[in-house]
C-alpha cells in the first residue's frame, strides 16, 4: 500500500480566488448547475454556497461584519472531503460502492453507486450529495485518476498561494505544526489545526489550520460515525419486539368466557 | 450547536415516507397475523389470513417504492450482488444493507404465506400447497421465520435513521423503537378495518382490538420517551412539525383509545385515524430533520 496522501489547507493564506473550485470543476468534468446560470446567493460574495455533486472543492466565505459595517473581517477556506480515516459513508454504503484506495483515500465508484443518499445523511461534514447527471452521490476523489500517475489533485495545482498543499500525511502534518509554531511566534494565539487528532475519526486526511473555532467555518466541532447509534437502537428495537409479543400473546390468549 | 447540524440531507422525502408506512404495515401484519396463529383461537382464522393477504402485496410495494426512490433505479440488485464480483454484497453494520435482504427474505415468506392461504381458501387447487399451510410444519417454521423478518422491517427503519449524521434522526436511539411500535398500531388498525369490511367480527376482532388499544399507549410512552431522549434538540419542533406531532398524538392516539373507551365496537373511525397517524408520525421525524440545514 502506498504512503497515506492527503491535503494540508491553510486557511490564512487563501484568497478566496476560487481557482481550486474552476479546476476541480474542469479535471473532473462537472457540469455546470442550472444550465450554467447560478442563482446569486444575496447575501454573500461566494454563490457557490456548499459543496454538493458537481461541487466537490468550495471556496467558503466568512463575511463577519458589525452592524453598521464599521468592522469586518474575511475568513476563506477551501472545502473538500475529509478522507476520513474512519469514513462514516464507508461504513453505511451498501452497495460496495464507497471504497479505501491504496492512498488511504476514500473513493466513491460511480459505476457501482445506485443513488440510494444513504452516505450523503451519514457524513459528519456534509459533503456528498447526488450528481444530477449521473443520478449518482459524487465527492472529491483526491483525483485519484490523477495519483495512479503521480500527479498532484488538479485543486492544489491551480492554488496559486499554496494555500492547498497536497502530500503524504506525515509530511503534511509536519509542514502544518510548523506553520502553527510561525502563527503562534506571530502572536496569532487563535490558529489551530482541526482533524489532525486521531481522536477526529481515527484523523482526517484532509486537515485544515483555521483561526476560529470550527462552527464558524462550517465545520462540525464533534464529527463522529454513524454506527455510534446502531448498537443502542437496535437493543431498543429487540426491548419493543418484545413487548409487543407479550402484548399480542396477553391480548389474543386471554378472552372472555363466552369464546370458549 | 450539536455537530449533527452541519450535515447534509440525503432528500429523502415521500416515497421513502411511504415505504416506513408500508413496510412497517407490511411487517407488522405479518406479525400480528403469525402470532393470532399461534396464540389465538381457529375462529380467528379469517384474521390471520387477512394478516398474510395483505403482507405479500405490501411488500412488493415496497420494493416497487424503494426502487423508484432510487437515482438509478435499473442498479437496485447492487444492494444485494455487487456489481464487479457478483458475491453477494452483505454489510452487517449498515442498516440499509441489512434492510434490503431482510425485506428481500421477509418478502419471500410473505409470498408462501400468500399462496398457502389461497390454498387455504380453495382459491389455489395444488395439493403439495398444503405443506405450506400455516397449520402444518413446514408453513409454521415459514410464518415464524416470516414474523420475525416482519418485526425486523417494520423496525429497522427507525435503526437506519438513528445511523446517520442527521438532526433528530441521530440524536436519539428511540427510532427504531417508536417506529416497531406505531407499525404494530397501524398493522393492527388495517386488519381492522378489513376485517370490518368484510364481515368479520366476534371475540377474534375483540382481541385484535384490545391489542391495538394497549399498543397505542405503548406508542404514546414510545413518543414521550422519543421527545425525551432529544433533550435540547427537541427544540426543532418548536414549529408546524411539533404542532403535526401534537396533531398526531391526539387524534391518531388519544382520540382513537377515547373512542374504544366509550364504544367497546368502535367502528372503523378510531382506526383510520390511527392509520393516519402512522402517516404523520413518519413523515414529521423524515421531512422535520429534511428541512434542517
Amino acid at each position: 500500500m502506498a504512503e497515506p496522501m492527503g491535503f494540508f489547507t491553510d486557511t490564512t493564506v487563501c484568497i478566496g480566488c476560487k481557482a481550486c473550485e474552476v479546476a476541480c470543476k474542469e479535471w473532473n468534468q462537472l457540469p455546470a448547475a442550472n444550465g450554467g446560470v447560478r442563482p446569486l446567493s444575496g447575501d454573500s460574495y461566494d454563490n457557490t454556497r456548499r459543496l454538493d455533486g458537481i461541487h466537490w472543492r468550495h471556496v467558503k466565505f466568512i463575511e463577519q461584519f458589525s452592524a453598521d459595517r464599521r468592522q469586518g473581517r474575511w475568513l476563506m477556506m477551501s472545502d473538500v472531503c475529509k478522507h476520513c480515516v474512519r469514513a462514516g459513508c464507508l461504513e453505511v454504503c451498501p452497495t460496495g460502492a464507497i471504497i479505501r484506495t491504496e492512498f488511504d483515500t476514500v473513493v466513491i465508484q460511480s459505476d457501482a453507486c445506485n443513488g440510494c443518499r444513504d452516505c450523503i445523511g451519514a457524513c459528519p461534514f456534509g459533503v456528498i450529495d447526488i450528481n444530477p447527471v449521473s443520478g449518482t452521490a459524487q465527492k472529491c476523489t483526491l483525483c485519484y485518476d490523477r495519483m495512479k500517475v503521480g500527479l498532484e489533485p488538479a485543486c492544489a495545482k491551480a492554488c496559486p498561494t499554496e494555500s492547498i498543499n497536497f502530500g503524504t500525511i506525515a509530511d503534511l502534518k509536519k509542514m502544518a505544526q510548523a506553520r502553527l509554531g510561525q502563527l503562534h511566534h506571530a502572536g496569532e494565539s487563535r490558529a489551530h489545526l482541526y482533524g489532525t487528532d486521531e481522536a477526529m475519526l481515527g484523523g482526517l486526511n484532509s486537515f485544515y489550520l483555521l483561526v476560529d473555532k470550527p462552527e464558524v467555518y462550517g465545520l462540525p466541532p464533534d464529527p463522529k460515525l454513524p454506527s455510534r447509534n446502531l448498537k443502542s437502537s437496535a437493543l431498543w428495537s429487540v426491548l419493543g419486539a418484545v413487548v409487543l409479543a407479550l402484548t399480542s400473546v396477553i391480548s389474543f390468549r386471554n378472552r372472555g368466557t363466552h369464546d370458549a | 450547536m450539536p455537530s449533527t447540524f452541519f450535515t447534509a440531507s440525503p432528500h429523502w422525502r415521500w416515497l421513502i415516507v411511504a415505504y416506513f408506512f408500508l413496510g412497517g404495515l407490511a411487517g407488522g401484519s405479518y406479525f400480528i397475523a403469525t402470532l393470532m396463529d399461534l396464540f389465538g383461537k381457529t375462529r380467528d382464522r379469517r384474521l390471520v389470513h387477512l394478516g398474510y393477504l395483505i403482507a405479500f402485496p405490501l411488500v412488493c410495494l415496497c420494493g416497487l417504492v424503494l426502487t423508484v426512490d432510487l437515482g438509478r433505479p435499473e442498479r437496485f440488485w447492487h444492494m444485494l450482488i455487487q456489481s464487479e464480483t457478483f458475491r453477494p454484497m452483505v454489510k452487517a453494520y449498515s442498516p440499509m444493507s441489512l434492510g434490503a435482504w431482510a425485506l428481500l427474505c421477509f418478502a419471500g415468506c410473505a409470498f408462501l404465506s400468500f399462496i398457502a392461504v389461497l390454498a387455504e381458501r380453495g382459491w389455489l387447487r395444488w395439493p403439495a400447497l398444503r405443506q405450506l399451510s400455516p397449520l402444518a410444519p413446514v408453513g409454521r417454521l415459514v410464518t415464524v421465520i416470516g414474523a420475525l423478518l416482519g418485526c425486523y422491517v417494520a423496525g429497522y427503519t427507525g435503526v437506519l435513521l438513528a445511523v446517520t449524521n442527521r438532526p433528530i434522526w441521530a440524536d436519539t436511539s428511540l427510532l427504531g423503537l417508536t417506529f416497531l411500535i406505531s407499525a404494530a398500531s397501524t398493522s393492527a388498525a388495517l386488519v381492522i378495518v378489513l376485517g370490518a369490511w368484510s364481515g368479520v367480527s366476534g371475540e377474534g376482532m375483540r382481541a385484535l382490538e384490545r391489542f391495538d388499544g394497549s399498543v397505542l399507549v405503548l406508542e404514546f410512552l414510545a413518543i414521550v420517551a422519543l421527545v425525551a431522549s432529544l433533550g435540547r434538540i427537541a427544540m426543532v419542533w418548536l414549529n408546524g412539525w411539533g404542532v403535526l406531532l401534537a396533531v398526531m398524538v391526539l387524534g391518531g392516539i388519544a382520540l382513537p383509545l377515547f373512542v374504544r373507551w366509550r364504544r367497546p365496537i368502535s367502528g372503523p373511525i378510531g382506526p383510520v385515524l390511527v392509520l393516519l397517524g402512522g402517516v404523520i408520525l413518519r413523515a414529521v421525524i423524515v421531512f422535520s430533520s429534511d428541512q434542517l440545514p
